[in-house]
């Protein structure tokens, strides 16, 4: 077990939770603020980001993909915006319009642009390549205290645990100013703070999560940490504290029993293959929102 | 191009283009009531919440020893798991405390997460290589088969058919909910109908469009025709026809070369539609607005300016100068022409019965129609412009 698992399993294991958590955490404001769908909006545009990104670099590289992921982020905030104030839609159809659109025109990009030399089609953006991210340098637990291993681990993992640190920094600098106005936004404007800046700011920060996961593990996992365990954690409690607490145990069990499901539950079954771990990623954290909605005790308003 | 747009690309393309404009039609249309409802990302849930039943009707017809690509059978199950999908968005936001976009959310990415994994299970399995199901996800019309352009055809031809049906009760329902109780109306039940005909569209439209995408069918039309006007049955109309023209255009181009998905091209020309309709329709358009705004402001110049003309005060602000030369109104050198003289006093007469008119009190009331701009002649009768005459007289201004 241990050669095998500190190889193939413990850096995707490692990578999908930190994922699960750096998209929970921002959830779970988007979710009091009704901006759950924002999460779903940003990680279909990622999509032509990515896209533009590599048909203007030629290649696929962490810092350009993240650049033009961010930036269709923020092109598609933008967008809605307008739509919403120049056309007076509403907000809802304005984002409907707007990233059905960029994901067609990032899946005719991808159709149309020459890419079978690198690894980019619409599959490995919906549901990643979390199993693919192997620690083959490792020989077992001792691995983990060898710095020459430790420098062969996948990429993703310090990315995405660096976006882990940084959203939950920004979390805890920006703690009061953040719950006040999530709660109560026109009692935090009456007190003076830039609500529009943090609403914003918010926003980056999922595009933030959404970007550093999207690569790792693809839309799926980031819409369904987005929503589901900051849903669930809702229902555990009236607190914002306890809330984002719940949500990041509840984001890490899913990642954790979710990637050992797909990975191990076919070959108890009986089966030979493994079933994607994204898919049941997010199916967990489906499971525990359901749970949650029929027994936690803050389950109705 | 020209070929594909005229039907003359063999009879596969052909069928596959009219099929795909029923299925437009039938989305614009049902998309007017949804947008009216306000419930345009509900169809999100329920398209992404398709794919489990897809993929486990799939699994069920191969266990019966069928080849598991029968396309009225991945129908029925995608239909059934959308409706658990549905009904999993109405039981979250009536039993917990969660709003329904998060209820929203969680359906479509658990769903859809779940579709994902029995995926995987079939792409593993012998018969599953060849299944193609991942055309679902963005549509494929490469190799589809005639009877599978009928079905879709004919399931366009029943949901729009039910949607002229239901126009009445949903439209009542959308405009005002409490109206539509009083006149008898099941309100819930409509709505619910409302939600079969979003799923009916949604998987008629998987083979087409694919599940990712038909959801912006169900947007974009409404939002799109909303622009041109404001009577609800003309939206849907529009909406249709916008609908049926994406389809249809859309359909046609990427027959036209290998590497034009149909999904996408469809949603693309939509949403071409839709830009077209923000920038141009007439009153609610962007131009249209952009024009009366500029409209207003060289109105106010004017007014100003013919003010400070007839107080005999010079004339700084750069625009009012050159709308006041444009008209003719003042020379270069800032004195005003005759004209000027004429349409100032006019304008100060106008100013000063406007003013005289609020200390009027059966006419007071009247003074919210001044907006600075309108001559008191278009809202008073000459005789009530008479009464105020009469009152100015003595201090010498008429």
């Amino acid at each position: 077990m241990g050669f095998e698992f500190v190889a193939l399993s413990l850096p995707p294991l490692v990578i999908g939770t930190l994922a699960a958590m750096a998209c929970a955490l921002p959830g779970n404001f988007l979710l009091l603020r009704r901006q759950s769908l924002i999460g779903d909006a940003i990680s279909h545009v990622v999509l032509p980001g990515i896209v533009v990104a590599f048909l203007v670099t030629g290649m696929i590289t962490t810092t350009a993909m993240m650049v033009g992921a961010a930036g269709a982020a923020l092109l598609a905030v933008i967008l809605i915006e307008a739509i919403r104030r120049l056309g007076k839609v509403e907000p809802g159809a304005a984002m409907g319009v707007v990233f059905t659109a960029m994901f067609a025109g990032g899946v005719l990009l991808l159709e149309q642009s020459d890419t079978s030399g690198v690894h980019l089609d619409v599959e490995h953006a919906l549901y990643g390549n979390l199993e693919s991210l192997i620690w083959l340098d490792a020989v077992g637990w001792a691995s983990l205290t060898d710095p020459i291993a430790l420098a062969a681990l996948p990429p993703e993992l310090p990315r995405m645990g660096a976006a882990l640190v940084l959203l939950s920094l920004l979390t805890w600098l920006f703690w009061r100013p953040l719950k006040l106005s999530t709660f109560d936004e026109g009692f935090a404007r009456s007190l003076g703070l830039p609500t529009t800046v943090i609403s914003l700011a918010i926003v980056t920060a999922a595009a933030l999560a959404a970007v550093a996961a999207f690569d790792a593990v693809g839309s799926i996992i980031v819409i369904a940490m987005f929503i589901c365990p900051p849903a669930a954690a809702r229902l555990m409690t009236n607190r914002l504290e306890s809330q984002v607490a719940w949500s990041l145990l509840f984001a890490a069990l899913s990642a954790i029993f979710g990637y050992v499901l797909a990975g191990y539950g076919p070959l108890w079954l009986g089966a030979s293959a493994s079933v994607s771990a994204a898919g049941m990623i997010a199916t967990v954290s489906g499971l525990i929102l359901a749970l949650a909605a029929l027994f936690a005790p803050h389950r109705q308003a | 191009m020209f070929e594909a747009l005229t039907l003359q690309l063999g009879y596969n393309a052909v069928l596959v283009t009219l099929g795909s404009a029923a299925l437009g039609v039938a989305a614009g249309a049902v998309s007017a009531f949804l947008y009216l409802r306000k419930r345009a990302l509900v169809s999100d849930a329920v398209s992404h919440a398709t794919l489990p039943g897809l993929a486990l009707a799939f699994l069920i017809m191969v266990a019966f020893g069928s080849d598991g690509r029968f396309l009225p059978g991945l129908m029925v199950g995608s239909a059934l798991s959308a409706w658990a999908g549905l009904w999993t968005v109405n039981w979250i936001t009536r039993q917990t405390r969660l709003p329904e976009d998060a209820a929203i959310g969680a359906v479509l990415s658990v769903f859809f997460g779940f579709g994902i994994v029995l995926l995987t299970i079939i792409q593993t399995m012998q018969s599953g290589r060849q299944a193609g199901l991942e055309g679902f996800l963005l549509g494929s019309t490469a190799g589809m088969l005639r009877s599978d352009a009928l079905v879709i055809a004919a399931g366009g031809a029943l949901v729009l058919l039910a949607t002229f049906a239901l126009r009445r009760p949903m439209l009542m329902t959308a405009f005002d909910e409490g109206y539509a109780r009083v006149q008898g109306l099941n309100t819930a039940r409509i709505d619910m109908a409302l939600m079969v005909l979003v799923l009916a569209v949604t998987v008629v439209g998987l083979k087409i469009v694919g599940l990712i995408l038909i959801v912006a069918m169900l947007i974009i039309p409404a939002v799109a025709a909303r622009f041109w006007s404001e009577n609800a049955t003309h939206v849907a109309l529009l909406a249709a026809l916008f609908g049926g023209l994406s389809g249809y255009v859309g359909a046609a181009l990427s027959a036209t070369a290998p590497d034009l998905p149909t999904g996408p091209i469809i949603v693309l020309v939509a949403f071409a539609l839709f830009a077209l309709s923000l920038f141009l329709a007439p009153s609610r358009g962007v131009l249209a607005s952009a024009l009366r705004h500029r409209r207003l402001q060289h109105d106010v110049h004017l007014r100003q300016g013919l003010l400070a003309l007839a107080h005999n005060q010079p004339v700084y602000e750069a625009m009012t100068q050159r709308m006041l030369r444009a008209h003719g109104m003042m020379r270069a050198d800032g004195v005003p022409t005759d004209a000027g003289r004429i349409a100032a006093a006019a304008a100060l007469q106008d100013e000063t019965r406007w003013q005289e008119l609020r200390r009027i009190e059966e006419l007071a009331m009247l003074a919210s129609r001044d907006d600075g701009l309108t001559p008191i002649t278009d809202i008073l009768t000459a005789d009530q412009v008479a009464l105020i005459d009469n009152r100015l007289k003595p201090q010498g201004v008429i």
